[in-house]
């Protein structure tokens, strides 16, 4: 060993920087340079203006403490959120926010799959959402304004391209519009892989049918897994989701078969093209094919069948038909 | 002694405002510990979850590992270096300005100016200001070393002097960004590249602020306080240039199995198996010298400080690179086994190691002896079962997180939902803060210490003394 080296701080001090930097000029400085770490995908568009604004936003409330925005290619976790994150997914994103804990679920494919109402009563008060939730409320985003000049000054650092009115716009628009914004277009970059979703023949008969066992089961999972949409019983929520007990079915009067239902609840709102029916423009419906088993599913709709014959009973059908002719819009929950 | 005065008083200025914020800090570690099962204990918008973890992780590194490592640090230089700081002054005024900067940061980040970048939350003025201290810490450090009084230059010396020119390197290149308003800026890298540069940061500046600067006082403090002389010179100079050159290659351990390419990946795990080596050199280091006399153990209060923290450095160094295993990745990422890793080696090693300097340091300063022995062995046993409880608890939430996001139904489907693997954890979070609170009363305990002996130093500098103490 070279022992004059610990004689001479200057020299000592200029070989320690040069160690130091090897490992940084092969893993970081290196990599920058090739453009495999410069990916972007065609179909990824830069924010918007709103988006950004509510980009800002996730920024300040440290979601990202609490959230990933990173779906990794493990089986599991496509199930659960979607299709894994890809490189040139992130290509605007300054700074990247993938995270490094998971207290809440990944976001990297929130965008899209619930409605803009869920998101803002979910991000007011999570507890009347999810009752054992351990987020913050957000409400006080549905009170603060946001200010134009600021966010275009934002667009102008990262040299966005946006429109003058859509700056102008942002004035009647509250932080909670720019948040909820932001959170669906995450992941809108990559088609939508739903989770497992299949699709059967839409007039397939259930085979559990009206068995108590499965109706039982159907009611907790539905308890479990779709009242903080549709409700307790079913009946839907305003500028959330709609009833399910009703004779309409995504958007369009007339039931449909249980293979339809089956395929919807597995597919979410990608099924729709599929099932053939428009439903709601912004509807948000949750792929459940990969968390629910099938059996599960066919349970779901054992309650359901239960349930709307139930309602049937409740409310004669000449009754339910003059109510339903005088408020078009109820059963739909009001959606813009 | 006289020589030294002005210079101790501002080494006990950055130790006791590294305690300030480090009680601050924890306090805050403890609300944030109860937002984990109770969403009634956040407080929006300024004490939410989401913005109080920032300043609880900035207060502690930064507040608390920052200003124990500039006091430290230049106590050690001037030990070493048989002189008194060459700019006094300069010192002082660099601690008036890290506690400005440390109290700016906490407001800033109460207010949601934010990078959102792992341990470089801090808003561009800020990044500024600390580039500033860092500088005037360099300058400080370098010039005193340059004018040295003894020749050669102790292995502490090498870890601080490592810390100096690697923290700055990594600061100003992870910092970079776009400025977009007076608090506001955005990452001059973006995407993948961001995740690459900021991991290259985070895990380095774990690296140099609770690695190099704590063996520096690993280094010093354990000889000096033990009287037994370092095990192998060899060894510390191989563990040296071997930690300091793979260290930087290990980022991408955090970013397995995300979009960044697999190569950078696993040259990084790679080099994370091979990092055992260097830090291990310095556990057999540290255990070879209390090797010769065991006894040290029991008659001296501070050895068991050093060789548990040592001890906690050595599992540490060996956790990490078992994470950063793909297989073992899949598991415990983004789980909060990662969180009890840490706070292994922060409660753990970093803190046994900085108290018990600071206990080895205070009454020197003063020319006194501790305060009391029994509270020091008392705080130690506090903050050993407090890490412990944490560690141990956070481990197995983790591998219960990870298992329960795994499970699956015969029929290859999910088997629980997201929330009902969140509800099976609170069990474990409640414990968790219980073991947060048993650390906080030891370090209650350390700062009641460490003020009464400076109490009691100063008691007996106002009184005359017969004859002038010699160490």
């Amino acid at each position: 060993m070279a022992g004059t080296i610990y004689r001479k701080p200057v020299a000592f001090a200029l070989l320690a920087t040069a160690t130091v930097l090897v490992g940084t000029v092969v893993t970081m400085l290196y990599p920058m340079l090739r453009p495999e770490m410069h990916p972007r995908l065609e179909s990824l568009k830069p924010f918007t203006a709103l988006q950004l604004a509510g980009r800002d936003l996730y920024q300040r409330e440290g979601c990202v403490n609490c959230h990933t925005q990173t779906v990794r290619p493990l089986r599991t976790e496509v199930l659960r959120y979607g299709d894994y994150s890809k490189a040139g997914e992130f290509a605007y994103d300054r700074p990247f926010l993938w995270g490094s804990k998971r207290t809440g679920p990944d976001l990297a494919r929130e965008g899209g799959k619930r409605p803009d109402g869920w998101h803002v009563k979910h991000l007011e008060n999570p507890q009347s959402i999810e009752p054992r939730s351990n987020m913050p409320p957000y409400a006080f985003l549905s009170r603060g304004k946001l200010v134009p000049a600021t966010v275009r000054a934002h667009m102008d650092a990262l040299g966005f391209p946006y429109a003058g009115e859509e700056i102008a716009a942002l004035a009647q628009k509250t932080e909670m519009d720019a948040m909820v914004a932001y959170m669906q277009v995450l992941g809108s970059a990559v088609p939508r892989r739903a989770g497992g979703g299949e699709v059967l023949a839409l007039d397939e008969r259930n085979p559990l049918g009206d068995s108590p066992d499965a109706i039982a089961r159907g009611h907790k999972l539905f308890a479990e897994n779709c009242s903080v949409c549709h409700g307790d019983e079913g009946h839907g929520q305003p500028d959330i989701a709609p009833s399910l007990t009703d004779d309409v079915f995504l958007g369009e009067k007339g039931d449909m078969g249980d293979g339809a239902y089956f395929t919807l609840i597995s597919g979410g709102s990608d099924a729709k093209k599929a099932i053939g029916r428009k439903g709601d423009q912004a509807g948000g419906m949750t792929a459940f094919g990969g968390q629910l088993a099938k059996d599960d599913i066919w349970a779901l709709i054992s309650w359901l069948r239960a349930q709307q014959a139930h309602e049937r009973k409740e409310a004669p059908p000449m009754e339910k038909v003059e109510h339903q002719g005088g408020q078009p819009e109820q059963h739909q929950g009001g959606r813009p | 002694m006289n020589e030294y005065r002005y210079d101790y008083r501002t080494v006990q200025g950055f130790i006791l405002s590294a305690i300030f914020w480090g009680v601050v800090g924890l306090l805050i570690g403890m609300l944030l510990a109860t937002q984990m099962f109770t969403a009634a204990a956040n407080f929006p918008p300024y004490l939410t979850f989401g913005r109080l973890r920032p300043v609880h992780t900035n207060g502690l590194a930064f507040g608390l590992g920052v200003g124990s490592i500039f006091g430290l640090s230049y106590y050690i230089v001037m030990r070493l270096c048989r002189r008194p700081l060459l700019f006094p002054r300069l010192a002082r005024v660099q601690l008036w300005l890290f506690n400005a900067g440390i109290a700016a940061a906490a407001v800033t980040l109460l207010m949601g100016y934010t990078q959102s970048l792992e341990y470089a939350e801090l808003e561009w003025p800020l990044d500024i200001a600390i580039v500033v201290l860092w500088v005037m810490f360099a300058v400080n450090v370098f010039g005193t070393i340059v004018k040295r009084r003894e020749e050669q230059m102790y292995v502490s010396l090498w870890y601080v002097i490592a810390t100096v020119v690697a923290v700055a390197v990594l600061y100003i290149v992870e910092n970079l960004s776009i400025p977009a308003g007076p608090f506001k800026s955005y990452h001059l890298f973006a995407g993948v590249n961001s995740a690459n540069v900021q991991w290259w940061y985070g895990h380095n500046a774990v690296g140099f602020v609770f690695t190099t600067p704590i063996l520096a006082m690993f280094y010093y403090f354990l000889p000096k306080s033990t009287g037994l002389p370092i095990f192998s010179h060899r060894l510390s100079i191989v563990s040296f240039w071997s930690l300091v050159f793979a260290y930087l290659w290990t980022g991408a351990h955090h970013l397995v199995y995300t979009p960044l390419p697999d190569w950078i990946q696993t040259l990084a795990i790679v080099f994370t198996m091979f990092l055992i080596a260097p830090s291990w050199g310095s556990v057999v280091n540290g255990y070879y010298t209390v090797g010769a006399d065991w006894s040290k153990m029991r008659s001296n209060y501070l050895t068991k400080f050093f060789v548990v923290g040592i001890t906690f450095y050595g599992l540490q160094t060996v956790q990490g690179p078992t994470q950063a295993l793909r297989v073992v990745s899949q598991l415990i990422h983004f789980t909060d086994w990662v969180p009890g890793h840490v706070h292994m080696g922060t409660m753990g090693w970093v803190t046994m190691t900085v108290t018990a300097s600071i206990y080895y340091v205070i009454p020197r300063i003063h020319d006194t002896e501790i305060h009391s022995e029994k509270i020091a062995n008392l705080h130690f046993w506090l903050v050993l079962v407090g890490q412990l409880m944490f560690s141990v608890t956070m481990w197995i939430t983790g591998i219960q997180q990870g298992a329960l996001w795994k499970a699956t139904n015969p029929d290859g489907s999910l088997k629980y939902t997201f929330v009902e693997g969140l509800v099976r954890n609170y069990p474990y979070w409640h414990l968790r803060a219980l073991a947060g609170l048993v650390f906080l009363a030891g370090m209650v305990l350390f700062v009641y210490n460490v003020l009464m002996t400076i109490r009691k130093g100063k008691a007996r500098e106002a009184q005359p003394s017969p004859a002038p103490a010699t160490a």
